[in-house]
């Protein structure tokens, strides 16, 4: 047993957690052979479905399966809906703060947050200044990442306002859960996600352009199948019941997008695009793209498709930006927020620098625009030569990071060949921003780092995957 | 639908079928090449298989001679053929999981494993060449099942709709092109002058170049006689219920173009074209097609299918 970190089972006593006795008592109760057959049983089927992944930059790795773990990670009812308030707080702010940035400035006037944070920021897109997201959606799927150090609060590791990823997997999970372990599954009062398509659906129809009231024509744009989250994207066309498009299956006319199909060309309202802002449109952005559509940004601007999530939405989930988020939800909600924020130094501010650069052993160093796991440096797992190649970067551009302390992420009882050990888990809940308000299903994704000791929870560096349930009942 | 997923349906199917026919074709000369020299021809047999199988160009590219074990390395499992079963199964895997969303669940998983089991057996199997007949048979037999398990689920679980036509054209314009390249290889041994005089060695080349289409059975049923070379140009060219004869397969592409023609509310130069090629085999008999020549009447047929998948292209696939 780990010391000095919150474990959600038994929080360090000998009985497990009041929500946790059903597993505790199935884990005891239940032979090792039987983990081990069911694990062997979910690597299969996820195999035969094709639920894999591509990790960019490995050779003879190109689909490699995210790994499950069999043991669910459980939540009560009143620490979701603690959980489920502050992630609408959240959310409508992140909102508002996009429509101000891109409009008014407000916040930059007031002073609360440094006009150079955003306008030299790399995902800041000058295009979108002065246009209005239709509906003032700009971030319709947000994946907030959230962390636990006890049983009481809840921290924001890192808001994802761009094309968050990993919702196919909470879904698949909870599929391959009620296949393997039906008699568990019903031991507990679980609230379903399996609304999570029909809710998308409803979310993108209603920030559908004005122009098409009844029956806007919904697509999911793909930079194409090696994309590493290709397995996602065909997931959820299929579960929408909405066309798989890549960049050459549509053109622009006229500022009106189409789609090429057995029929001639048909016209497209809303584009849930899962290709990153600077391949959407080779005319505005990078020249070299074939992924988006020449054309495209001067449809979006014209009003006459939505793009979801908006161009220009990842200046909000920049991590310098990150460390404002309680005085940008005061600024717009006058409320304070119901997450915390992990304390975090920014190293453009000199007092915080000296501190870093004198602290690297012990924080984690995070690029401001980094996403993925890339680019950042664990101090207290790091090697000496990491620690100076770090240091350097941080000299000669400060402005580009921020640091936290090494956080005492709560541990979960993840299954093993021969045994049940705990590991280190975050948990990335989906949440959807219509024009008719904010949906959230009860769970999201749990992810697990499956290294002995690692914090990182990341796919793309080794992490796996649980099951969230949310129970009916209440941990306290 | 989108054009390209309709063209990534379609090369699925091609694509299975091809595998399909290519595993006849290598069974079947594996059959005349097991008997004694007295009653065959070796050497030709495998030339006329790559010929058959549109290889013979590129092989002399990587192998010297068309012997029983390089040719077979070649059709089975090169991935420098693009044709190879191989590939053909790989591809197809590609192009089904381009388009996943508008195959069936079961489609999908059948195809994906087909391919997970393709990997496996090429790490068992690292030299192609030294495959002994026993996993050969094996992998023929596994990849005949992949392409009719695949057409099977689409006939069982896919919506009658323009997915499923496309799906079937596909079927049926391969299968039609795959009947007359084996027509066109083997017509000499159809021509009137090779008149069986029983036991001949000509006998098992007719009996090979129906087992190639798997029509060595369906030709007792139709014919009741002993097998002649006629009969068998009357089988695979002329007989509406044979299922991988000329007309059939044609009647079939007519079948689906004009579903697809129903459902968009509009036909096209496809449709035409294959009904022009329709019109010419039901009113062709096999005696005029010996008189006027065999090989001018399967060339020419060759010639028609080909363009017939370039208006099918420039319609509905190219977008």
């Amino acid at each position: 047993m780990s010391q000095g970190f919150f474990d959600e089972m038994t929080n360090g006593a000998a009985d497990p957690r009041a929500i946790y006795s059903g597993v505790a008592n199935w884990l005891r109760a239940a032979p090792p052979e039987i983990l081990d057959a069911r694990r062997d049983q979910a690597e299969l089927l996820f195999r035969k479905i094709g639920i894999t992944f591509a990790v960019y930059g490995e050779k003879d790795a190109a689909e490699r399966l995210i790994p499950f773990d069999i043991i669910p990670r459980l939540l009560g009812g009143d620490e979701w809906a603690r959980l489920e308030a502050g992630l609408i707080q959240r959310v409508k702010a992140l909102n508002m703060f996009l429509t101000d940035i891109y409009g008014r400035q407000e916040i930059l006037k007031a002073g609360i947050v440094p006009p150079d944070l955003i306008f030299r920021n790399e995902c800041y897109r000058p295009e979108m200044q002065g246009h209005r997201a239709p509906h003032d959606i700009w971030t319709h799927i947000a994946g907030i990442d959230i962390v636990r150090v006890d049983d009481e609060d809840f921290y924001v590791l890192e808001d994802n306002c761009r094309t968050p990823s990993g919702v196919s997997y909470m879904l698949e999970n909870r599929e391959m859960m009620m296949r393997l372990l039906p008699g568990l599954f019903a031991d507990h009062a679980v609230l379903p996600v399996d609304n999570y398509p029909d809710n998308l659906l409803a979310s993108l129809r209603s920030a559908a352009p004005p122009h098409c009231a009844d029956d806007p024509r919904i697509v999911i744009l793909t930079p194409g199948q090696f994309n590493s989250a290709y397995y996602e994207h065909s997931f959820l066309a299929d579960k929408l019941g909405v066309e798989l498009v890549e960049g050459r299956d549509l053109t622009v006319r006229d500022d009106i997008v189409y789609m090429k199909t057995t029929e001639g060309e048909k016209r497209v309202d809303v584009i849930y695009r899962r290709v990153d802002d600077d391949f959407i449109d080779p005319l505005v952005f990078r020249p070299d793209s074939v992924l988006g559509a020449a054309g495209l940004m001067g449809a979006y601007l014209a009003g006459n498709v939505t793009l979801a999530n908006a161009p220009g939405a990842g200046v909000a989930d920049d991590k310098a930006v990150y460390t404002y988020m309680p005085d940008i939800i005061r600024f717009y909600l006058g409320e304070e927020a119901k997450l915390k924020n992990v304390a975090t130094w920014r190293c453009r501010e000199q007092d915080a620098l000296k501190y870093v650069l004198e602290h690297l052993s012990e924080l984690v160093v995070k690029e401001v625009n980094g996403s993925g796991g890339y680019g950042m440096l664990v101090g207290p797992h790091a090697s000496k030569e990491q620690i100076e190649t770090f240091r350097q970067k941080l000299l000669s551009d400060p402005d580009g990071f921020i640091a936290q302390p090494t956080l005492s992420l709560s541990t979960c009882p993840t299954s093993f060949t021969g045994g049940v050990a705990p590991r280190h888990v975050d948990l990335r809940p989906f949440v959807l921003s219509g024009a008719d308000g904010v949906r959230i299903v009860p769970g999201g994704l749990t992810r697990v780092a499956l290294k002995e000791g690692s914090l990182v929870v990341n796919s793309s560096q080794g992490g796996g995957t649980k099951d969230t349930w949310v129970l009916a009942t209440n941990a306290k | 639908m989108l054009a390209r997923t309709a063209d990534n349906i379609y090369w699925v199917s091609r694509y299975l079928e091809r595998a399909d026919f290519l595993a006849r074709l290598i069974e079947a000369s594996n059959r005349i090449s097991a008997l004694p020299t007295t009653y065959a021809a070796k050497q030709d047999e495998w030339t006329s298989v790559l010929i058959a199988s549109g290889a013979d160009e590129t092989f002399p590219d990587h192998f010297d001679t068309a012997n029983e074990a390089n040719v077979i390395a070649y059709l089975a499992f090169d991935d420098r053929n693009l044709s190879s079963i191989r590939n053909c199964i790989e591809f197809a895997r590609t192009n089904a999981r381009a388009v996943r969303t508008a195959l069936t669940v079961e489609m999908w998983e059948h195809i994906n494993s087909a391919w997970i089991k393709l990997k496996a057996f090429e790490q068992k199997h690292s030299d192609p060449t030294a495959i002994d007949r026993e996993a050969l048979i094996g992998f023929l037999d596994f990849v005949k099942e992949t392409s009719s398990l695949y057409d099977g689920f689409g006939y069982r679980t896919m919506l009658r709709n323009d997915i499923y036509y496309f799906a079937r054209l596909g079927v049926s314009l391969e299968r039609a092109d795959n009947t007359a390249r084996v027509l066109d290889v083997k017509y000499q041994l159809l021509l009137p002058e090779h008149e069986p005089l029983g036991g001949s060695v000509d006998y098992f080349q007719w009996s090979a170049i129906l087992r190639s289409v798997s029509a060595l059975t369906a030709y007792h049923w139709v014919y009741r006689e002993s097998i002649k070379p006629w009969n068998v140009a009357d089988l695979l060219i002329l007989r509406q219920e044979m299922p991988r004869s000329l007309i059939h397969c044609t009647s079939e592409v007519v079948r689906w173009l004009d579903a697809i023609g129903n459902q968009y509310g509009r036909h096209g130069n496809a449709q035409r074209q294959a009904r022009t090629i329709q019109r010419k085999l039901e009113s062709a008999s096999i005696k005029e097609i010996f008189q006027s020549g065999l090989h001018e009447f399967v060339d020419g047929f060759i010639t028609d299918n080909n363009g017939l998948a370039k208006a099918i292209a420039e319609q509905y696939l190219l977008g």
